[in-house]
C-alpha cells in the first residue's frame, strides 16, 4: 500500500517506514526536500480539494440517510442524466447532511471562478431547470438556500450567503463544519481542511498525560448523555496499569428523534476517526471499537471506507506517522437493542454476550472490556477533539456557560418548521433553537413542549422556553442533556400519551435483568395505558384499579430510580414524572374526567349528533361497528355513549356534518 | 482494616470486600434473590440495597466493594419500601397459587412477601402465559414462577459450564430457556439440577415419581425394592429440621418399610461392587495398556457432558454401570432367581440425591430386554415428602438395618457420596488388587475436601499413578481440556457432576448451602472414621454375590449385568 500523495520521489514515506511530517507535509506543502514544483504540486491540489479552484463545475447532493428520504437518489439519476443528454462535463459529489432535513434534498452548484450556491427541495423533476438556469449564470430565487461564503472566489450579488440564513446563523459549527460541504469518501478533502493535523500533533508534541490534563481542562463533557468530564475518565483509564487498553466509540444511537451520530459519520466519518485516535493515544490504548447499530447501513459503509483510507495513509494501523503509537479500529456492529447504548451492556455484546448491563464497581476506565480498562466514549464527544486539540483548552471553555463548555449537537424534530440537526453553543436558549433556527410551529399550531433527552429525558413547557441549554440548568426543570434528541410538540400532543409512548419503548427495551425496570415499567404502562382508555372497555373492578395505580404512579417511579441498575432503569420513569410535574392538569383531566383535553387518546373522545343538522339518513347507523347509533329513519340520530367505542366512523361517514366529537 | 458503620453500630471490613458479606458476617441479614456466593455479583434482583450515608441512590450491598469508610442504614423506611415494592412488583406477574405449589413454605419469594409484610396485591395487570416445559425427564420448568433471578442461569453457564438455558427476549417479554427455546430435553442440559437447587421459587423442579412410586406400593401383585444412595441418608434428615450432618440411615431404612417397601437395600452396597468392577478394570487397563486416563461413569450428568461436549472421550469411560443401575439389574437378575419372583413382577424404586438419576434410568441400555434395570427414581425431597404423606415422624423411629442381601455394605462404599470417595474407595481396593497387601492407612486425605479439583500421585508396587478429583463440570472441562491438550501424567480421575459431589446433588433439600455440604461431608468421613470395613473387597456380601453368581469382576456375567456402553449425543447446543 502506497499513499497517493507522494509529490515526487524523494517523497520516501510508506506504511511501514512512515514519515512523521506526512500530515504537514500534504496539507501544507512543508516539505522534507527543497522543491518548488513539489510545493506549487501540493499547493494546487489543496486548493482544488477544498474548492477553492474548479476546473469544471461541481454539483453536490446531499445523499445522507435524510436526504435520500427525500429522493437524493433519484435528484442524483437526474443530475447526471442531464449531464449526459447536454453534454455538459462537471464533477457530481454526494455529500452528507449539512443539517438542514425539512429541505433535502439539497443540491449545490459551484461554477469555476464562483462560489457554491444551495438549493433546497430539488426532487428530480426540478434537476433540468435548475442546472439549465445556473448554467447560464442565472440563480433561481424560488428554490434557493443560500450561497457558501468564500475569501477567494466571487460571490453572486442578490443571494444571500448561507451563514446568514436564520437555520445558520445562530449555529456555531465545531462538530459539523463540514457536514454536507466535504466529500466524506475522500480522506484528501478532510486533510486539505485541516484533518488529521490536530492528531499529527498530539502523537509528536504531546504526552498522553498532558493531552488527558488538557482535555479535562477544556471542560469537554461526555455528549452522549451523562455529561462525566471526558478528561477525567481518561485520567482512569490511563492511571490504571494494563497491558492492553481499549477505547469504544459509542455510536448506537438509539434515542427516537436523535440522529447526530449518524450525520456524523455519514457526512464527516473522518473526524471521528481522529478524535478516535487522539483518545487513544490519550489513553494509551492500541486497539479501538466503533459500536454502532447495524440500522446506520450507510454510515458504516462510510466509516469502512474511511478506516481504509487511514490505514492507506498510515493514520491508523503501526507505528503511525513514526511515533511509536499504533491503533487498530474495529467495527462491530450492535443488533438493535436500546440498552446496549449503556456501557457496560455494551461491553457485554462487544465479548459476544447478551447485551445486559453489569453491576459498577468495577469501572469500565478500570476493568472493561475483556476486562481490561476501557474508555466509552460518544461519537459527538470523539467528534469534538480534532477542534478541541487546534484551538487549545483555552479557547474551547471560552464558548459556553459555567458547567458546559463547547456546543452541542441536536436533532430538532416533531413539530416545528425546521427539522433537522443543528450546532449551537451552550448555554444558548431553547425559544432560539425552536423559534429562531427551527422556525416555529408549523399550521399555526400553539407551542406546547420540548421533549429533550431522549426517553430517559424530559419535557419542558413553554414557560421554561428561555432556559439556558446545558447540562445543570436542564436537571432543575427535570430533564437532562441526554444524547441530543429534541422533540418538540405542540396543542395536539397529549403529554399523558406521550408519557405511554415513551414508557412502552422503554419497556421493550428493557434487557429484563433487573426487577425493578422490568416489572416496574411493565406496570407504570398498564396504568398509563388505564388512564387512556375509556372506562366502557375496563369492565367490573377495571376503573378501580385504575384508580388505585394512579395513587402509587409515584412511589412506583422513585423506587425504580431508586433501585434500578443501570442508567436506562434509573431514568425509565422520567417521562411519567416530568409530565407529570409540568401537565398534571392533563393527567387529571383523563383521570377524573375521562377527557383527553388535546384530542390525542381516542378512546377518551366523546362523540355526538347534533340532532338540528340530522336529516336521519341512517348511513351512519349502517357503519357503526357496534349498533351504539339509535334512531327512526328521517328523524334525528343519538349516540348511546355506552355503546361508543369512539372509533370515528360516523363522524367520516356523515354527509350533513351533523357529528361532533370533543 | 476499615471501619464502617452499620445502622450506628462500627464493624470492621477489609478493603475491596462486599457489603453484603461484611453486613452478614456481623448478623445483619439482607435478603438477595440472585446472589450466589462466590460468583461475580449479577445486580439483578435489587433486593439487597442499602442506603449509604453519600449516595443519591439506593446501593446494591452485593455488588459494593468496601472502599473507605462508610454509614450504611440497611433496613431505613426508604429501603424497605424499595424492597416491599421489588416484591409487590414480582407478585404481580406471578401466579397466586402457593397453596398449590411444590415450594409452598420453601419459597424464598414466598417468605420475602411475608417478611416485608405485603398484604394486597398493590399493582395489578397483565400476567405472562407460559408453557410449562415437562420434556425433561428430570427437571420440569414453570416459566409462570420464574423470577429471572438468573441463578440458574449462571450456575448452568458459570459452575457447571453447560450454558443450556439464558435469558431469552427483552423487557417483560424476558425469560428463561433454552437454545430456540425448545423443550429442556433436546437441549444439552446434563440434568445435574442444579438450576433447581438454587431456584427461589418453584419454576424448577424435579419431574416427580412420587405418584408411580405410591402406583406400585398400592398394588399387590408388585413386589416393590427400594435401595438408597449413601449421601441420603446424611441430609434426609435436614428436611425433618435436623441440622445438617447427622446420619439417619438407621431411621431411613424404618421410615421406607413402613411406607411399605418389600426389600431396603442400600445402595452402597452396590458401590462396593462397582468398585470391584471398575478397580479391576482400571487395574486391566492400566496393566494391559487401555485407554487412559480412565474415568468414572457413576455420574450421570457427566456422561452425557462427555457424550454431547467431548464425545472423544467416551473410550475413556469406565464401561461400569453407575452403583444404582448396577443393584438394579442384580436385583432384577440374581436375586429375583433367588427369591422365585417374577422380574417382571420387581418395582426397582431408587432414593438418589440426583435429578440426573431420573434421566439416567430410562436410557434403554440400562435395561435387560423391555426390562428396565430401575424403574423409578426419588430425590432425597420426594422421599421425605412421602414420609411426611404417610404421617411418620422420621425422628421418633426405631432405627433398623437394611435388608440382605444388599444390606451390607463397606463404608468405603458410602463414602461414594462425596467427592473424592469413590477414588479414595478405589485405591484402597485396586492397592489391594495389584499388590494382594491392604493399604498401611485406608484414609486418602489428599483426595478430601471441597476444593473443586484434587490431585494425587501414589505409588503402587513401583508404578507411578496418577489420580484426579473433580467435582463441577466447569472444574470438569478445564480438566478434560488439559488431557486434550495433551496431559499424559494421569491414569484415573473421578468425575462428579455437583461440585462436592453427590451430597450436594440436585436433587437435595432445598436450601443447601456449602456450610451445610461441609457438614454432610464430615458426617459421610466420620462413619468411614468408626467402621471397621472400610474396604470394598472385604465385603463379604459382593464376595458372595461372585461366589454365588456372577463369577468374578469383569467375568462374562458381569459383563452383561453391570457394564454398558455410551454414544455420541446430538443436542441443541
Amino acid at each position: 500500500m502506497v499513499p497517493e500523495n507522494k509529490c515526487c520521489e524523494k517523497c520516501w514515506t510508506t506504511p511501514e517506514n512512515p514519515c512523521p511530517q506526512y500530515i504537514d507535509c500534504v496539507a501544507g506543502g512543508e516539505l522534507c526536500h527543497d522543491s518548488d514544483s513539489c510545493k506549487e504540486e501540493f499547493a494546487v491540489k489543496n486548493k482544488k480539494l477544498r474548492r477553492e479552484q474548479l476546473d469544471r463545475p461541481a454539483i453536490f447532493v446531499g445523499a445522507g440517510t435524510c436526504g435520500l428520504g427525500a429522493g437524493a437518489d433519484r435528484t442524483l439519476q437526474a443530475i447526471k442524466k442531464y449531464l449526459a443528454d447536454n453534454k455538459v462535463e462537471a464533477d457530481v459529489v454526494e455529500v452528507g447532511c449539512i443539517g438542514f432535513c425539512a429541505v433535502e434534498p439539497i443540491v449545490d452548484v459551484q461554477l469555476p471562478e464562483r462560489t457554491r450556491v444551495s438549493f433546497k427541495e430539488i426532487t428530480a423533476d426540478k434537476v433540468p431547470a435548475l442546472l439549465e438556469n445556473v448554467f447560464k449564470g442565472d440563480i433561481p430565487q424560488e428554490d434557493l438556500l443560500g450561497q457558501h461564503s468564500s475569501a477567494t472566489l466571487k460571490p453572486y450579488e442578490s443571494v444571500g450567503f448561507l451563514n446568514e440564513h436564520p437555520f445558520f446563523a445562530p449555529q456555531t459549527r465545531w462538530v459539523l463544519p463540514n457536514c454536507g460541504v466535504i466529500d466524506p469518501t475522500q480522506i484528501n478533502e478532510y486533510i486539505a481542511w485541516g484533518g488529521y493535523s490536530a492528531f499529527s500533533e498530539c502523537i509528536r508534541e504531546k504526552v498522553p498525560a498532558g493531552l488527558c490534563e488538557e482535555v479535562l481542562e477544556s471542560g469537554l463533557r461526555g455528549r452522549g448523555g451523562g455529561g462525566f468530564p471526558t478528561g477525567r475518565k481518561w485520567m482512569f483509564a490511563l492511571n490504571t496499569p494494563a497491558e492492553q487498553k481499549y477505547l469504544i466509540c459509542n455510536a448506537d444511537e438509539g434515542d427516537p428523534g436523535a440522529f447526530m451520530d449518524r450525520a456524523v459519520i455519514e457526512g464527516d466519518p473522518h473526524r471521528l476517526l481522529e478524535g478516535m485516535a487522539i483518545a487513544a493515544y490519550a489513553i494509551g490504548a492500541t486497539k479501538a471499537y466503533v459500536y454502532i447499530r447495524a440500522e446506520y447501513p450507510l454510515a458504516i459503509a462510510r466509516l469502512k471506507l474511511a478506516i481504509d483510507q487511514a490505514k492507506q495513509n498510515g493514520l491508523l494501523g503501526k507505528n503511525i506517522l513514526d511515533s511509536g503509537f499504533s491503533l487498530d479500529i474495529i467495527i462491530k456492529q450492535g443488533a438493535g437493542a436500546f440498552v446496549c447504548g449503556e456501557e457496560t451492556a455494551l461491553i457485554n455484546s462487544i465479548e459476544g454476550k447478551r447485551g445486559m448491563p453489569r453491576p459498577r464497581p468495577p469501572f469500565p476506565a478500570v476493568a472493561g472490556l475483556f476486562g481490561k480498562p476501557t474508555v466509552i466514549n460518544n461519537v459527538e464527544t470523539l467528534a469534538n477533539l480534532p477542534h478541541l486539540v487546534k484551538i487549545g483548552a483555552k479557547q474551547f471553555k471560552a464558548l459556553g456557560t459555567e458547567t458546559s463548555k463547547g456546543t452541542k449537537v441536536f436533532a430538532l424534530s416533531g413539530k416545528v418548521a425546521n427539522t433537522g440537526l443543528v450546532e449551537v453553543a451552550m448555554g444558548t436558549k431553547l425559544r432560539d433553537i425552536v423559534f429562531a433556527i427551527g422556525g416555529g410551529i408549523p399550521n399555526g399550531k400553539a407551542f406546547k413542549a420540548v421533549q429533550i433527552g431522549g426517553p430517559s429525558g424530559g419535557c419542558i413547557p413553554t414557560q421554561h422556553l428561555d432556559i439556558e441549554i446545558d447540562y445543570e440548568s436542564l436537571k432543575t426543570v427535570g430533564a437532562m442533556m441526554g444524547s441530543g434528541g429534541l422533540v418538540v410538540m405542540d396543542e395536539d400532543t397529549c403529554m399523558v400519551d406521550l408519557a405511554k409512548f415513551f414508557m412502552g419503548f422503554i419497556q421493550s427495551e428493557s434487557c429484563g435483568k433487573c426487577i425493578p425496570c422490568r416489572e416496574g415499567t411493565k406496570r407504570m404502562l398498564e396504568i398509563l395505558k388505564r388512564i387512556t382508555s375509556s372506562r366502557a372497555s375496563q369492565p367490573g373492578t377495571g376503573a378501580l384499579t385504575r384508580f388505585k395505580g394512579v395513587m402509587y404512579l409515584d412511589r412506583l417511579a422513585e423506587v425504580i430510580k431508586d433501585t434500578s441498575l443501570c442508567g436506562l432503569g434509573q431514568t425509565a420513569p422520567n417521562p411519567v414524572l416530568s409530565t407529570l410535574r409540568w401537565f398534571r392538569d392533563e393527567y387529571e383531566a383523563h383521570i377524573f374526567e375521562n377527557r383527553c383535553p388535546a384530542g390525542a387518546c381516542k378512546e377518551l373522545l366523546t362523540y355526538n349528533i347534533d340532532a338540528d343538522k340530522c336529516k336521519g339518513c341512517t348511513l351512519c347507523v349502517k357503519k357503526c361497528p357496534t349498533g351504539a347509533i339509535m334512531g327512526a329513519p328521517k328523524s334525528p340520530h343519538y349516540i348511546v355513549p355506552d355503546k361508543c367505542i369512539a372509533c370515528g366512523t360516523c363522524l367520516e361517514v356523515c354527509r350533513f356534518d351533523a357529528v361532533s366529537v370533543k | 482494616m476499615i471501619e464502617i458503620e452499620i445502622n450506628n453500630r462500627t464493624v470492621t471490613a477489609k478493603k475491596g470486600e462486599m457489603l453484603l458479606e461484611v453486613l452478614r458476617r456481623n448478623g445483619v441479614d439482607v435478603p438477595t434473590l440472585c446472589h450466589i456466593p462466590d460468583l461475580f455479583p449479577a445486580g439483578a434482583c435489587r433486593m439487597c440495597v442499602v442506603e449509604l450515608e453519600d449516595q443519591n441512590r439506593l446501593v446494591p450491598s452485593c455488588a459494593f466493594p468496601i472502599d473507605g469508610s462508610v454509614r450504611v442504614k440497611t433496613h431505613s423506611p426508604r429501603v424497605l419500601r424499595a424492597r416491599k415494592t421489588i416484591v409487590e412488583l414480582l407478585l404481580a406477574n406471578h401466579p397466586n397459587d402457593c397453596l398449590y405449589c411444590q415450594r409452598n413454605g420453601s419459597c424464598e419469594l414466598q417468605s420475602l412477601a411475608e417478611e416485608l409484610g405485603v398484604r394486597e396485591p398493590r399493582y395489578a395487570g397483565d400476567k405472562p402465559v407460559c408453557k410449562i416445559d415437562i420434556s425433561s425427564q428430570s427437571i420440569v420448568r414453570d416459566p409462570a414462577k420464574c423470577i429471572l433471578c438468573g441463578r440458574c442461569v449462571r450456575v448452568c453457564e458459570e459452575i457447571q459450564a453447560v450454558g443450556s438455558i439464558d435469558f431469552i427476549g427483552r423487557g417483560s417479554n424476558a425469560k428463561v430457556g433454552t437454545a430456540f427455546d425448545e423443550g429442556l430435553n433436546v437441549s444439552s442440559c446434563v440434568n445435574c439440577g442444579q438450576c433447581v437447587m438454587v431456584c427461589p421459587t418453584g419454576a424448577l423442579r424435579e419431574q416427580s415419581h412420587t405418584k408411580r412410586v405410591v402406583e406400585a406400593l398400592n398394588d399387590p401383585d408388585c413386589f416393590v425394592v427400594i435401595q438408597h444412595a449413601p449421601a441420603v441418608s446424611v441430609t434426609l434428615g435436614e428436611e425433618f429440621g435436623i441440622k445438617p450432618g447427622l446420619d439417619v440411615c438407621g431411621l431411613a431404612t424404618t421410615a421406607m418399610r413402613r411406607l411399605g417397601f418389600d426389600r431396603v437395600f442400600d445402595t452402597s452396597f452396590s458401590a462396593d461392587l462397582t468398585i470391584m468392577e471398575e478397580g479391576s478394570e482400571l487395574v486391566d487397563r492400566i496393566t494391559n495398556g487401555g485407554v487412559l486416563p480412565m474415568m468414572t461413569s457413576c455420574s450421570p450428568g457427566w456422561i452425557k457432558f462427555v457424550e454431547q461436549f467431548y464425545p472423544d472421550f467416551i473410550p475413556n469411560l469406565s464401561t461400569c454401570k453407575s452403583p444404582q443401575q448396577m443393584l438394579g439389574a442384580i436385583v432384577k437378575s440374581y436375586f429375583a432367581e433367588r427369591e422365585g419372583i417374577d422380574p417382571k413382577k420387581i418395582f426397582n424404586v431408587a432414593v438418589m440425591p440426583c435429578t440426573a438419576k431420573k434421566f439416567e434410568c430410562q436410557r434403554p441400555e440400562l435395561s435387560n430386554g423391555n426390562l428396565p434395570d430401575i424403574d423409578a427414581v426419588l430425590t432425597t425431597r420426594e422421599l421425605a415428602r412421602m414420609i411426611r404423606m404417610r404421617g411418620l415422624d422420621l425422628m421418633t423411629l426405631e432405627p433398623d438395618e437394611c435388608d440382605m442381601p444388599f444390606g451390607k455394605r463397606s463404608s468405603a462404599g458410602k463414602i461414594f457420596g462425596t467427592s473424592g470417595g469413590v477414588m479414595e474407595a478405589a485405591i484402597r481396593s485396586a492397592y489391594f488388587l495389584i499388590t494382594g497387601n491392604e493399604l498401611e492407612t485406608l484414609d486418602v486425605k489428599t483426595v478430601r475436601g471441597l476444593e473443586g479439583v484434587k490431585e494425587a500421585r501414589l505409588e503402587i508396587n513401583g508404578l507411578d499413578i496418577g489420580v484426579a478429583v473433580v467435582s463441577g463440570l466447569g472444574n470438569a472441562r478445564k480438566l478434560l481440556e488439559e488431557v486434550k491438550a495433551g496431559r499424559k501424567d494421569l491414569h484415573f480421575i473421578e468425575v462428579m457432576t455437583c461440585p462436592g459431589g453427590c451430597i450436594n446433588g440436585g436433587g437435595q433439600p432445598y436450601g443447601t448451602d456449602s456450610k451445610a455440604v461441609a457438614s454432610r461431608m464430615k458426617a459421610l468421613y466420620k462413619i468411614d472414621r468408626d467402621e471397621h470395613l472400610r474396604t470394598s473387597h472385604s465385603n463379604q456380601a459382593v464376595a458372595e454375590l461372585y461366589e454365588q453368581y456372577l463369577g468374578k469382576p469383569l467375568g462374562e456375567k458381569s459383563h452383561h449385568l453391570l457394564h454398558t456402553h455410551y454414544e455420541r449425543r446430538e443436542v441443541m447446543l
